[in-house]
């Protein structure tokens, strides 16, 4: 069975094309970069809109099937930004109904856990999600994955891409503050903001601008400073829940799981509470396609299909509302 | 005679001496993965704040655990040990009389905490400990200064949750006794901390809103 994913939550656009025998055969991704400042939901949209028909061609080229040989088409459905998901949604349906193949609507973080396991072959881990719009720390527990821990306010890569904006720095900010934080001494004190098994980057953010803005830093430094800060701040909790749940393996997925700091830790974590640790790879870390249509493809697998009336998008669609059948 | 009885994410419990008497050593270890200094600040931060909390608590008229030595800069409290029961163990050994008594003395004396500009932070009946006819609150681990409503009204809820999950049997007259001795010793503000609970609850991811 071949399913092809659409993924189009925030600034990339993805087509996938994966089997049942958990092959990647494409995964085309088209990154939006503003022109300046973040994304723009509207002018994300219209890039995805633009894109849309060159990405699907592409990713059918790379795979080498034809459109008939795809069984169904799986789309983000939510979360993410109302107009970039609606332009995949769109195009989703337009080429199920063109093509007369069941659709079948996935949550994005619900899929970056599954791609996880999908790639490193982790069966029962606590996960660490971690992206420019999300922080979640769930587990499966009785039919779905329930969080137990997240951000209050931003997520960590939201906080990381919006100081290396102000800094003058690549977009996007993760690899860049990275490479610089690498030459970092010293370490400023900055806010360090965890409640139980929750967290909170708004004030890290506004007082490491604040730093930047003072003068008295290197850019060395203040990477080094946020970096060291927000991913111990990950470390706090993905270890208060690792304890709390008793799960035998740590999986570490999401875009910033690119980062070999972050990955480090989770490393450290796991190995002090005797879990195994997976890093998903690089090439499905960031939103891609692959993992729309995996999961798609799973749940379809077990009897899950979306109706066209119930296609609609949602926004702020939680992970923990999505009933998993395929994990009982 | 030193013996680890807990390793928890946060710190490790050693039951140890304290010249001559049983005590207890909360000691927060060093964490690998995070940058020495950060780390350091924190355990010394939270050490301080653990041991100025369980103090102001007892100025309350709580009773907390005796504290004998606070060590910040290697993170360890010494306390006294407390021989007692969770009151989430004893519960379905009272009488019906007996638990409702007991449940207003519990809330009489989050009231005080809170009266006292205390939020606890971790509020369940496994953090209370029944020493004969004595109530010890511990680990206040999470515990911060604030009189502000809605973290009262999430320490309630906490509880509230404890009762719902662990003490479902006999939630209804519990929470109304504990709800009896909270009202008793907060006084006025208790109506908006109570209101608040309620409110909390209803963010609850699995709830349904009716």
């Amino acid at each position: 069975m071949i399913a092809l994913g659409v993924e189009s939550t925030a600034d990339n656009l993805g087509i996938g094309i994966v089997s049942s025998g958990k092959k990647v055969l494409a995964n085309i991704i088209d990154v939006h970069i503003p022109e300046k400042g973040g994304i723009h939901p509207r002018e994300a949209a219209r890039h995805h809109s633009d894109e849309m028909g060159n990405a699907v061609r592409r990713a059918l080229d790379t795979a080498g099937v034809s459109v008939d040989e795809i069984d169904i088409i799986a789309f983000a459905q939510g979360p993410g930004l109302g107009p970039c998901l609606r332009t995949g949604a769109t195009s989703a349906r337009a080429l199920a109904a063109y093509l007369g193949k069941p659709l079948v609507g996935v949550n994005h973080c619900v899929a970056h856990v599954e791609v996880g396991r999908m790639a490193t072959g982790a069966e029962d881990p606590l996960t660490l999600y971690v992206s420019g719009g999300n922080t979640i720390v769930s587990g499966y527990e009785s039919g779905r994955y329930r969080i137990f821990g997240e951000t209050l306010d931003i997520a960590v890569g939201n906080c990381l891409d919006s100081f290396a904006r102000e800094a003058g720095l690549e977009y996007p900010g993760g690899p860049d503050i990275e490479r610089k934080a690498a030459a970092g001494k010293n370490l400023i004190p900055l806010p360090y903001t965890v409640k139980g098994m929750d967290l909170s980057y708004s004030g890290l953010l506004t007082a490491i601008t604040v730093e930047l803005h003072s003068g008295r830093h290197t850019i060395e430094d203040l990477c080094y400073s946020i970096q060291e800060t927000a991913y111990a701040m990950l470390g706090e909790v993905t270890e208060r829940a690792l304890a709390h749940t008793g799960k035998p393996e740590l999986l570490l997925t999401g875009g910033v799981a690119a980062n070999k700091r972050l990955a480090g830790i989770v490393r450290d974590i796991a190995g002090e509470h005797g879990a195994e640790p997976h890093v998903v790879p690089i090439r499905l870390a960031a939103d891609n396609g692959a993992m729309i249509a995996w999961t798609g493809l799973i749940a379809y697998q077990a009897g899950h299909v979306t109706p066209l009336d119930a296609s609609h998008v949602n926004p702020s669609w939680r992970m923990d509302q999505v009933e998993i059948p395929w994990r009982e | 005679m030193e013996r680890v009885i807990a390793k928890g994410a946060e710190a490790d419990l050693v039951l140890r001496e304290w010249n001559g008497l049983k005590a207890l050593s909360k000691i927060r270890r060093p964490k690998g993965y995070r940058h020495p200094e950060l780390d350091s600040r924190l355990r010394r931060s939270r050490t301080k704040a653990e041991a100025d909390s369980i103090h102001r608590a007892k100025l309350s008229g709580v009773p907390t655990p005796l504290l004998y030595h606070v060590d910040p800069d290697n993170a360890v409290i010494v306390m006294e040990y407390i021989d007692g029961v969770k009151v989430r163990d004893a519960v379905d050994g009272l009488t019906d009389e007996e638990r409702r008594e007991l449940f207003t003395r519990i809330g009489g004396y989050a009231g005080r905490l809170h009266g006292a500009g205390i939020i606890h932070g971790d509020l369940t009946t496994s953090n209370i400990l029944k020493q004969g006819d004595r109530l010890v609150f511990i680990d206040f681990g999470l515990a911060e200064v604030s009189t502000e409503v809605e973290k009262r009204g999430v320490d309630l809820n906490l509880m509230n949750r404890m009762l719902t999950s662990t003490h479902y049997r006999h939630q209804e007259e519990l929470l109304a006794a504990f709800v009896e001795g909270y009202r008793e010793t907060l006084g006025a503000e208790a109506e908006e901390a109570l209101t608040r609970m309620e409110e909390v609850a209803k963010r609850g991811r699995y709830i349904e809103k009716n």
